[in-house]
């Protein structure tokens, strides 16, 4: 399937501020579950840095604005050729050895109730293959935590959406990277795009979710959220230890006022897409 | 009566050949002369601004640190064994450091399990895969040895990140001679004031690949209120190079620059003061305010070097030292030469049943530690405070290490009633660039009070000039 | 020279200046407090005073009543007061502390033991100290300091930023100082020429250490004409508007030399060298002397940002 990619953020600022500085991860890698056709990032007024691919094999970019300015946005376009793998992230290339993915931060640092929860979706299950863990645990998180948009916000912790019973994509991903890492599998935090009309239709299409590395297989999306694994819909931009690490922005405001955050992400099947 | 701890001036034969020069020395000082050089000592270090903060502490940030004027001395057939094992200790840390960022040799061979590397928190995921230039990651190695007979040094831990205290052992030295240019005039003491011309070399050394000019070299401090901003300052006037902080950075495109009065200029190497995760709020703390946002990006795409490479600290926690002596012989297939002080991990059942029934003998430190805070000295403690650690220890095991209490060396020391032995221990500073390079000398750290095994400048340590005999 | 020093060696400077303009309004006001009532039991000396600082509010707020002792104090001691002495010493020595290695062991050392004094001097019974104490140390302080600054610092770019931070800093610290007098002084237009006007005047250039030198200058006689000339115009008087303006061009065309880069700092500074160059004493008081000296202390603060943003910022390309 071929992916058509149109994300735009946009920062208003009460009063002009001295600029910004940001490290971005927004621009997919290619596996064999993705090829980039073409990808552009635009900052109008901005010094962008040479894209470097890390150690965990993602594309990270620094861009930085130094001169007084009321509004900064950031467009990313592009299109990509994606290919459905049942989820799993073949053909990426990286270095980081997954088991450095078994410790926690403070937002994927487990409570009682998602032990109580890994216990339940493990019992009797300690012998069976990872693989069928993974996917016992997946459903469990889906099961435990309703979505819901707006119950929780960018910087709830899986314990905290574990007690809210309900939460988002990417409490559902840091849920499910708690209750991994308690079963000993490694795991971390996917952003990226998901293509979720059929029809093509506008709709808000960033996305987030879990990879638990499967020895014998490799990495493995788990999108505990739409009780899947990601397919051809889904374009995938980054990894990192839970949400902020991940960030696809990371950013500061020179000088910072209050901001106004304006964000839309268009993403439809080629010859779908919509004017704006 | 023999004294249970080896004495580095008198031993069983008596007087020792390095302190020959200095036995008359004290003997024929006079206790006003002494009184005299001990308050111009002082006043000397005031004037230079020598004091030490303690974190915490609150207290008088203007407070001196103890000097005491007796040298400590070694010989040169003593230094050339400590320096060959010193440099060995310092090749193999670094090659562990390229090894566990690139493809894990030692673990695939079974010498060091993963988990202690890469469940460790010093371990950093951003710089996985990246090589720094030349490969070095820890360039400035301080390693603490204690000694316990003629010919038996230990180490007691390894610092890769950022070894502080090299300023003593210079200022001390410089003390030292101006107020006893005959001591030197008479003895023949290697010079320790190379130091900072061989740091700069070796900082220079490991510019970016991309730098084609004379590296510009800076030295970032977390600001004036650190504990250690006099040796910062101290250390960047001695190399000529500017002493920055974090708001003097700053990163645009693919390089980092300093705000200077005639505009941005491109820094190559960065001599660092400060923890990893202030470095760049991009990528570690996002509330730090002490480091550059950007930084890293610009350092991982062979923009800019930083020393020591961030992530460096996994090879000096206190949980991987067991398994130098190891890193010794797998990189380099050789047998170490300085010995690894027998170490229990707590997080091992066997090893914590050992500690718990020997709580009494043992020395007890946090993993992740440092300063001489929260370690229990079994042997001097009482028993309240035994029982007390010992909760401590059964609540959370695998956040301690127990040693056997050793028995430090110790020094001829000035005390009010003259001269009395005190423990001492002592930090060599090892550089590693293009070379690796050891000034005869380092910091001798030394309990002043009696019987005080613990030499930490935050608990009532002090120092000591330290000396090295040339060769003839 | 990396910005941040640049930055602290002109502030050092700048809060040295004000540490001895704080003194020497401290002793305007004691003088003043020694004049026989003849002001119709009208006392508003220190009240003034205050108001030239713009710290009246925060005085009355912590004293309350205007005692002579508490404004001693807050002028002096009060750590709270951002340009009490012991602020601006204290802050001087903070600054230099940062920058130690730009300094020589001189300079620190001049700093440095300031610093010490007025420690012992703040430990020392307060009945025990009269104002004239107090304002003679500060300004012996202030010599000394200035005088390690002339005799020991290389003259690179350092020094430059060092004398620019004192140049503004007096210039402006002279406007005030005038504008208290005849501004916020007297108590009404009635009373120009009287007694009172003329002993105020007298103390003045008392405090600013000129009256010697005006008695020279102008044959003795007191005018507001010709003190205000004195005090703006002539090029003789070492703290006159003129002659800090010729200081502040002196150094930015130094430093345009070192960097061999002009920058629109060097360009402000030639045009409010050119209008006090030009300027007649008629002119000032046409303007209206209080007109005139709040834009010289507002171009005064531009020609500072303008520094700020050429060289203490570091980002000008």
């Amino acid at each position: 399937m071929i992916l058509t990619v149109l994300h735009k953020t946009r920062y208003e600022f009460a009063a002009p501020v001295g600029g910004i500085i940001q490290s971005l991860r927004l621009t997919p890698a290619k596996s064999e579950s993705q090829r980039v056709l073409d990808w552009s990032i635009d900052v109008p007024g901005a010094v962008l840095g040479t894209p470097l691919r890390d150690g965990a094999g993602d594309y990270v970019q620094t861009v930085s604005v130094r001169s007084p300015s009321a509004q900064i946005e950031v467009t990313v376009s592009g299109t990509v050729e994606t290919t459905d793998t049942a989820g799993i992230l073949r053909g990426h290339r990286e270095r980081v050895p997954p088991r450095a993915y078994l410790r926690n931060t403070v937002r994927t640092e487990p409570n009682r109730a998602i032990s109580d929860l890994v216990s339940e979706a493990m019992k009797a299950k300690d012998d069976a293959p990872a693989l069928e863990r993974a996917h016992l645990l997946a459903a469990a998180v889906a099961e435990a935590v309703a979505y819901k948009p707006g119950a929780t916000s960018a910087h709830t912790t899986a314990a905290e959406a574990m007690t809210e019973g309900a939460g988002v994509c990417q409490d559902h991903a840091q849920v499910l990277i708690a209750c991994a890492h308690l079963a000993g599998l490694p795991a971390r935090y996917v952003a990226g795009y998901l293509n979720a009309t059929e029809d093509g239709s506008p709709h808000e299409a960033s996305h987030a979710w879990a990879e638990i590395h499967i020895e014998g297989l490799g990495w493995i999306g788990f999108d505990a959220a739409n009780k899947c694994c990601p397919n051809e819909h889904y374009i995938r931009l980054g990894s990192g230890l839970d949400a902020q690490d991940a960030a696809p922005i990371r950013g500061l405001v020179l000088g910072g006022s209050e901001e106004e955050l304006d964000v839309s992400v268009l993403v439809a099947p080629l010859g779908q897409s919509q004017q704006q | 009566m023999a004294e249970p701890y080896f004495n580095e001036m008198y031993d069983a034969a008596g007087l020792r050949t390095p302190y020959q020069m200095l036995e008359g020395w004290h003997q024929n000082m006079p206790a006003e002369f002494r009184a005299l050089k001990q308050a111009e000592a002082e006043d000397l270090f005031r004037r230079y601004g020598i004091t030490f903060a303690v974190y915490g502490e609150g207290g008088d940030p203007d407070r001196l640190i103890p000097f005491d004027m007796f040298p400590r001395v070694f010989t040169s057939e003593e230094w050339r064994k400590l320096e060959r094992g010193i440099k060995q200790r310092a090749r193999a840390l670094n090659a562990f450091l390229s090894d566990v960022y690139d493809r894990g040799e030692i673990i695939r061979a079974g010498r060091i399990p993963a988990d202690l590397v890469y469940r460790n928190e010093a371990y950093e995921i951003a710089v996985a895969g990246f090589r720094p230039p030349l490969g070095v990651f820890s360039h400035i190695v301080g390693i603490d040895l204690v000694r316990t007979g003629a010919d038996q040094f230990y180490v007691l831990e390894d610092n890769c990140r950022t070894p502080s205290g090299v300023s003593y052992m210079l200022e001390n030295r410089e003390v030292m001679m101006r107020m006893f240019p005959h001591l030197f005039q008479e003895n023949r003491v290697a010079p320790v004031d190379g130091y900072a011309r061989l740091l700069k070399r070796t900082l220079a050394s490991v510019a970016p690949e991309k730098c084609d000019r004379d590296p510009k070299v800076v030295l970032l401090t977390p600001g004036h209120f650190n504990s250690a901003y006099y040796e910062h300052s101290f250390l960047a006037d001695l190399m000529g190079i500017e002493m920055v902080e974090g708001q003097d950075l700053f990163v645009e495109g693919d390089f980092c620059y300093m705000r200077t009065t005639e505009g941005p200029q491109k820094v190559d190497v960065i001599y660092r003061r400060i923890d990893d995760a202030f470095l760049d709020p991009l990528c570690f703390r996002p509330d730090s305010a002490l480091g550059v946002p950007g930084l890293m990006n610009v350092y991982r795409s062979g923009g800019v070097t930083i020393c020591s490479a961030p992530g460096a600290g996994v090879a000096d926690d206190k949980a991987i030292y067991t398994y130098v002596p190891e890193m010794v012989r797998f990189y380099l297939g050789e047998a170490p030469i300085l010995e690894n002080v027998p170490t229990w991990q707590c997080a091992k059942a066997d090893d914590l049943k050992y500690v718990q029934e020997h709580i009494a003998e043992l020395v007890i430190k946090e993993v992740h530690g440092s300063g001489g805070y929260g370690m229990l000295v079994g042997p001097k403690s009482d028993k309240a405070t035994i029982e007390a650690f010992a909760a401590k220890l059964a609540a959370n095991p695998s956040n301690y290490i127990a040693q056997p209490t050793l028995a430090l060396s110790t020094c001829p020391t000035f005390v009010n009633e003259g001269i009395a032995p005190r423990h001492v221990d002592l930090r060599p500073y090892c550089l590693v660039g293009r070379d690796i390079e050891l000034v005869p000398g380092g910091l001798t750290r030394v309990a002043l009070t009696e019987g005080s095994l613990v030499v930490n400048s935050s608990q009532g340590g002090g120092v000591k000039d330290t000396w090295v005999i040339a060769e003839e | 020279m990396l910005s941040r020093t640049a930055a602290n060696l002109f502030w050092l400077t700048r809060y040295l200046e004000r540490s001895e303009t704080t003194a020497r309004l401290l002793d305007l006001g004691f003088r003043n407090a020694l004049l026989p009532n003849t002001g119709g039991g009208f006392r508003n000396e220190w009240s003034a005073i205050l108001q030239s600082k713009g710290a009246l509010q925060q005085f009355t707020e912590k004293y309350g009543e205007l005692k002579q002792r508490n404004v001693e104090s807050f002028l002096f001691f009060d750590l709270d007061n951002p340009s009490s002495v012991a602020s601006c010493i204290s802050s001087a020595r903070e600054n230099a502390r940062i920058v130690r290695t730009a300094l020589t062991s001189q300079v620190w050392d001049a700093i440095n033991t300031s610093f010490q004094e007025l420690k012992a001097l703040s430990r020392r019974e307060r009945s025990s100290l009269e104002v004239p104490e107090l304002t003679d140390w500060t300004l012996r302080t202030s010599a000394l300091i200035r005088g390690s600054i002339e005799a020991t610092q290389l003259r690179n770019d350092g020094y430059r930023f060092m004398n620019l931070g004192y140049a503004l800093e007096r210039a402006d610290n002279t406007a005030r100082l005038l504008d208290v007098k005849y501004y916020v002084l007297l108590p009404s237009v009635a009373y120009i020429g009287s007694g009172l006007d003329n002993y105020q005047w007298t103390t003045l250039l008392r405090a600013l250490s000129a009256h010697r030198a005006y008695n020279w200058a102008y044959g003795g006689e007191l005018s507001a004409k010709q003190i205000a000339h004195f005090l703006i115009l002539n090029p003789k008087f070492p703290r006159s508007l003129l002659s800090c303006t010729i200081e502040v061009n002196a150094h930015l065309d130094q430093l345009a030399r070192i960097y061999d880069r002009s920058t629109p700092a060097q360009e402000a500074a030639r045009a409010m060298l050119g209008e006090l160059a030009e300027a007649r004493i008629e002119d000032v008081f046409d303007e209206g002397l209080h007109e005139f000296l709040t834009r010289m202390i507002t171009e005064n603060a531009g020609l500072a940002k303008c520094i700020d943003d050429q060289y203490l910022i570091g980002e000008a390309r």
